[in-house]
């Protein structure tokens, strides 16, 4: 006979307030081969896996019930409390009578009465749990960065200096990223590539690490400690051992119709280009697209004026494959689309820039030289007005509803840009609130206003008209005095909304990493555990995850750094036993599971099985590989003959927790 | 299909070359329109209170007359046509005004917002299509510089409407294409005209209407046209220095077909 134990937890208030702990009690302590039921104000305390310990010995339980919160918070706990007293960490079921009950319930009857069907259904499963054992499997002691911009970059140095190898990825021709493009950073104004470009030179120096730039990811499998990436190293078109990087090919081009994307479009590129003076590698890459000799056959300046010969039109794609441990996500942001936003006139107006223009323009190193100038005329503005919140914190179908976090301070930053190099310009923030919290942000803000006499209006720019010769026109509300406003800056800047990268979903899939509406990376705990995706061996760092700023992006390229060490310097890692397993005896071979696993971890294999009426035959059935499969339970669901059964969460025990409810 | 019609109120006063001429054009395009028999009042502006039931009625009675006779109703006047459709939205995702209304109503069968609603534009776009309108085009307007004059009830509430970019809308300027003359886009072209601010303070529709006609001519439109009866008186007798014509895009259709004697006025 079995004895089954129950531990009914408050969860002080959590639970106790909606439910009645004791009627759930006394309700499953009815059922045959419940042997002892009990309630517990905190069961999770020490105190409480205590009792559990001492029934356990007391009543000599063999399979233990707890009725708590989400197994995603103590399923491990409780397991680690059976194991302890000598008990199959797998004989242990969570009912979920909190997130699934007293949270989303008001009335007592009600919550009471749904626990102690939770509790049932628990207890029904349980029933048909057999102990499993996790096996093992080896670490590779290397890791991959998908991603070389400063989040990339850091997390990578951080894993490198610990002594693991680390490779990097990135799609770009060089690494740098975002931030590459930016004058300044706040609160400090120190220039944005002085403090990039030698973690840069740091990264490509280290000796253990690898950078793939111009790289896509092209196919992902294996699990945790043990990926198998196939890399596809996009044709550069220049041999790039022997490129001495000297540029004259990339001023030779005679194809200059490409708007250059590290300069946000302000100028154009040669077909053959570097994307900016300290690109790392410093290696030109052909756009296949823009190339005259790849669209016509004629040309080859560059191959011509080439030093080093090395213009390689022939090169092709490369496939590389390599092992990781650990797979790091650091694919950054982009800022969204104006399309939907008409009313303000980008697209329309050259004069209409957004805020990453902006820095193009202001930087020394950009196409103006940083001589602040209105695109559409070349000249100097005498007035600016700056755009808060376009896309952010916008409820309507085309907007963002989150806040973007960085744009308020950049904002006050660009006003100060302007302010700092040309006093006469008359600089207006328009804004719905101005959100400053971090070390010195609103000190920094408040200088805007205070030292720079850059007017901060609260209120939002409703149209922005532009007449035919290029004039611009701001319809804006002061929602302070209740005016409507009417201004004729010179140039108009937008804060857009930042959005995760475009490849964001299409990664996420490869990888099985969770992803949420607007395609940010979700993580395993949004406190607790912040820096790791839900998938085991998948790590998060910067923008990818949620706005954040430099500082910010930094820290958690640090701390996704650790936690990839943590799981390096492990040897082995214990494996989920609640894989699948193939009933051989009822098992026809017809291998439909094969098609439907996302692991390739079953095969067919020819063996001789024990057949349903005990005699030996030699035919095909379906293998699972316990190092590969991740329990999705796929396979069980598509074989036909139900051999395919998944441990742990069998099809007995699934239907015998719902004849349980029903 | 059945094109049951709503010419509205004004349709039969104040603006019947916009009535006629769509009328002839739908008939020379294969789409007559049947106008509902004993159709009321829409309403003229739609009842923002959630509790102004009264107020929705009648719209939801051509609505459900729409229903019992092929399920399209075909609007044309600006406001009618946003009226209508709001009132539809409303009957379709709003339980309590939909259980409100049909109290009042009694119908046989309860109307929940089954009869899709089409503007007269929605048509040509999508059930003619302007490369056909454009094949049966016999006088294009070639060299006509026209400035598309949407408004705002045709385009806003986005969601609601679905008509076009609320922004950046481009049927109209599709369909001048269609016919022949030279889309005009301008700064002002979605905003409003201050509609009824025509009763009782001039001085507001005058600066608002000054905006639109100025920007208009800066961009270099030779002309307006217009779904919209009150955009259209707006935009000549509240002008000023500036004082582009105005005509209905239905006046403009009929002169591309051949349909008016005498051509462009």
């Amino acid at each position: 006979m079995q004895k089954i134990g129950v531990f009914v937890c408050w969860c002080g208030s959590n639970i106790a307030g909606t439910v009645d702990v004791a009627a759930v009690v006394e309700a499953v302590k009815k059922i045959p081969d419940v042997a002892y039921a009990v309630d517990y104000k905190y069961m999770c305390s020490e105190e409480g896996q205590k009792l559990i310990k001492d029934a356990v010995v007391e009543y000599g339980l063999d399979r233990l019930v707890v009725c708590s919160c989400s197994p995603r918070m103590h399923e491990a706990t409780f397991r680690k409390c059976a194991e302890s007293i000598g008990i199959n960490p797998y004989m242990v079921e969570i009912a979920n009578i909190r997130e699934q009950c007293s949270w989303v319930l008001k009335d007592v009857a009600v919550a009471t009465e749904k626990a102690i069907q939770l509790a049932k259904a628990a207890i029904a499963k349980v029933r048909f749990n057999d102990p499993l054992h996790p096996g093992q499997s080896q670490v590779v002691k290397r890791a991959l960065v998908i991603g070389g911009g400063i989040a990339g970059i850091q997390t990578a140095l951080d894993i490198a200096d610990a002594g693991y190898k680390v490779d990097i990825l990135e799609k770009e021709p060089t690494i740098g990223g975002k931030m590459a493009q930016i004058d300044k950073t706040f609160p400090t104004l120190d220039c944005s590539a002085c403090i990039l470009t030698p973690k840069m030179v740091d990264a490509a120096c280290h000796e253990n690490i690898t950078i793939h730039t111009y790289s896509e990811l092209e196919a992902v499998s294996g699990y945790v400690g043990n990926f198998d990436v196939t890399i596809r190293k996009k044709a550069r078109s220049v041999k790039a051992e022997i490129c001495s990087g000297c540029g004259i090919c990339t001023e030779k081009c005679p194809a200059r119709k490409t708007p250059s994307e590290f300069d946000e479009g302000l100028r154009n590129r040669g077909a053959i280009y570097i994307p900016f003076a300290q690109a790392i590698p410093k290696v030109p890459v052909i756009d296949r697209e823009a190339c005259l000799k790849f669209k016509t056959g004629k040309c080859g300046v560059c191959s011509i004026v080439c030093p080093n010969k090395a213009i390689d039109y022939t090169q092709e794609d490369e496939l590389i494959t390599e092992k990781y441990g650990a797979i790091v996500l650091a694919t950054g942001f982009e800022l969204i689309d104006l399309d939907k936003y008409g009313e303000l006139g980008y697209g329309r107006s050259k004069n209409v820039i957004t805020s990453m223009q902006l820095e193009r323009l202001t930087n020394a190193a950009g196409p103006t030289e940083g001589h602040l100038v209105c695109p559409a005329t070349g000249k100097e503005p005498k007035s600016v007005v700056i755009v808060s919140c376009v896309g952010s914190r916008d409820t309507t179908e085309r907007g963002k509803t989150y806040c973007s976090k960085v744009c308020c301070m950049y904002n006050a930053k660009h006003a100060m840009y302007i302010r700092e190099k040309y006093p006469n310009v008359d600089v207006t923030v328009f804004y719905i609130d101005v959100r400053t919290p971090g070390k010195g942000f609103d000190e920094f803000q408040r200088r805007a206003v205070e030292e720079y006499g850059v007017h901060y209006v609260r209120g939002q720019v409703g149209k922005v008209l532009s007449d035919k010769d290029g004039n611009l026109t701001v319809f804006a509300s002061d929602l302070n005095s209740g005016k409507h406003l009417m201004l004729n800056p010179d140039l108009v800047v937008l804060a857009c909304a930042v959005k995760p990268a475009k490849d964001a979903r299409k990664l996420a899939s490869m990888l099985t990493a969770s992803i949420d509406t607007n395609d940010f990376y979700v993580e395993a705990h949004p406190k607790l555990r912040p820096v790791e995706s839900p998938t085991a061996g998948i790590f998060l760092s910067g923008m990818c995850q949620g706005p954040k700023d430099i500082p910010e992006t930094v820290s958690q390229a640090g701390a996704a750094a650790a936690k990839v060490i943590g799981l390096l310097a492990k040897d082995k890692l214990m494996t989920n036993p609640c894989t699948a397993k193939c009933n051989e005896k009822i098992c026809s071979g017809c291998l439909t599971c094969t098609k439907v696993c996302p692991y390739g971890a079953i095969s067919g294999v020819e063996k001789e099985v024990i057949t349903l009426n005990g005699t030996r035959e030699k035919r095909v059935v379906a293998v699972v590989n316990e190092a590969l499969c991740q329990g999705c339970g796929a396979c069980t669901v598509a074989c036909p003959s139900a051999s395919m059964d998944l441990q742990g969460f069998t099809n007995k025990q699934i239907l015998a927790e719902v004849d349980a409810l029903c | 299909m059945i094109y049951n019609y709503y010419p509205g109120c004004t349709l039969s006063t104040k603006a019947k070359e916009l009535d006629e001429a769509a009328r002839k054009c739908a008939e020379a395009l294969g789409f007559p329109l049947v106008e509902l028999p004993e159709w009321q009042c829409c309403g003229a502006v739609y009842p923002m209170a959630s509790d102004a039931i009264a107020e929705r009625l009648s719209a939801v009675r051509a609505l459900a007359a729409a229903r019992e006779n092929g399920g399209v109703l075909v609007t044309l006047c600006s406001a009618c046509h946003h009226v209508i459709k709001r009132v539809n939205y409303d009957m379709a995702n709003n339980k309590d005004i939909q259980q409100r209304v049909n109290n009042y109503l009694g119908l046989e069968v309860p109307y929940t917002g089954e009869t899709k609603v089409l503007h007269y534009l929605e048509v040509l776009r999508d059930v003619v299509g302007f490369d056909n309108l454009k094949a049966k085009v016999v006088k294009p307007l070639q060299g006509r510089q026209i400035g598309a004059y949407y408004g705002c009830l045709l385009l806003r509430p986005g969601q609601v409407m679905s008509f076009d970019d609320v922004e950046r809308p481009e049927i109209l300027e599709n369909f001048i294409k269609a016919i022949g003359a030279t889309p005009v886009i301008y700064d002002m072209r979605n905003e409003c005209c201050a509609g009824y601010m025509a009763v009782t303070d001039k001085s507001i529709c005058k600066q608002m209407v000054g905006e639109i006609q100025d920007s208009a001519a800066n961009a270099g439109a030779g002309e307006f046209i217009t779904a919209c009866p009150l955009c259209a008186y707006n935009l000549l007798e509240n002008a000023g220095a500036t004082k582009l014509p105005v005509s209905y895009f239905t006046e403009v259709l009929a002169e591309a077909l051949g349909l008016n004697e005498g051509g462009a006025d």
